[in-house]
């Protein structure tokens, strides 16, 4: 089934088009690298597939909705920024997201967080850097969403780290669900993904299967992405 | 597990999957691991872990129970023959190598039996 559909998108800031007649479509069952230098739209394309940007021109389907409540209940949001109160201990993080998500699944949730060895009692203003990425990102895949849109998830953490958040991106992956996460660290992220939609200047500039571009390219997507960004 | 970044990242997963299966890590006849717990141990997407896995069902180095699960082949000829296909891509390598360097048959092979000896015994 179509996860995510977008056509002909544009977004303008003023007179500024940070999105440009971006078109495609994502199945589910597929985790997805959103690729693009700083300010290609990657953001911004995720903020309104997550509903929390409007207006835009073009058709964007989500789970076949257009973005909004009925979207959002089927969608995960993990934005670039924290959105967590610091002085929150992990506890009621996790009690808040139950409140506010239906579909908040606390048994997932506490795999995650044995998974990453957090405590439940650690305050989140306690916590490193890489540690409070690994927390927003339990929270954020303990839902039983259909899409989940996560944006940098492992930009400005260490490797290790890096390492251990991807793999529990996989741990609970569904047949039904679509992951679409950004990213500029490609060469890390390669692994894990089915599919990737690299961009530039609010456009599609590459898109396919990982496996088929590294075996039509004879390289990596990371290499590929390097080259493709010095020609466009 | 490293990936070499020139060739598709499933087909490198059936080269670590015969690898284990060669070398008894997973004896024939032995339950294989879910696709998802291999993948997260590999830190590789499911999706590229089943490709790899149909692939080596379809080789029948694998077979597939419905209801029990995929597993190694109890034939333990075909595990030889792989192991011999498997050695052979390496040897292959090593005389494609040994051929840029300018070597003859004769002291390649000399070669290999010196290092044989010397080898023998250390832990692959």
């Amino acid at each position: 089934m179509t996860a995510i559909e977008v056509h002909n998108l544009t977004k303008r800031y003023g007179g500024f088009a940070a999105l440009s007649g971006l078109t495609f479509r994502l199945e589910e069952g597929n985790v997805v690298g959103l690729l693009g230098e700083n300010g290609s739209g990657k953001t911004t394309l995720l903020k309104i597939l997550a509903g929390v940007s409007r207006p835009f021109e073009g058709e964007v389907r989500v789970g076949g909705h257009a973005p909004g409540p009925e979207s959002k209940a089927i969608t995960s949001f993990l934005p670039d920024q924290s959105f967590l109160d610091d002085g929150l201990r992990i506890e009621a993080a996790a009690q808040q997201y139950a409140d506010f998500f239906a579909d908040f699944n606390r048994a997932k949730f506490d795999d995650l967080l044995g998974f990453f060895r957090l405590e439940p009692r650690m305050k989140l203003s306690a916590l490193s850097k890489g540690m409070r990425e690994k927390a927003q990102i339990a929270l954020a895949m303990s839902r039983e969403a259909k899409v989940f849109l996560l944006d940098e998830p492992i930009s400005g953490v260490d490797p290790a780290a890096r390492d251990v958040i991807l793999r529990a991106i996989v741990r609970h992956l569904e047949p039904d669900s679509l992951v679409l996460l950004s990213t500029h660290l490609i060469a890390d992220v390669e692994p894990v993904l089915d599919r990737v939609v690299m961009m530039r200047y609010g456009q599609v500039l590459v898109e396919g299967a990982v496996d088929d571009l590294r075996e039509q390219h004879g390289k990596s997507v990371d290499a590929l992405f390097r080259e493709v960004y010095q020609w466009a | 597990m490293e990936f070499d970044s020139s060739s598709p990242i499933w087909l490198q997963l059936v080269g670590e999957c015969s690898r284990r299966i060669v070398t008894g890590e997973w004896p024939a006849g032995s339950r294989l691991p879910g696709v998802r717990d291999l993948g997260v141990e590999l830190g590789v997407n499911p999706n590229t872990v089943q490709r790899a896995m149909a692939e080596l069902d379809r080789q029948s180095i694998t077979v597939t129970d419905r209801t029990k699960g995929r597993f190694v082949t109890d034939d333990v000829a075909r595990i030889d023959e792989l192991r011999a296909q498997v050695a052979t891509a390496h040897a292959d390598e090593f005389v494609r190598r040994a051929l840029g360097l300018g070597m003859t048959a004769e002291r390649a092979v000399q070669l290999i039996s010196n290092r044989w000896r010397a080898m023998e015994g250390e832990s692959a």
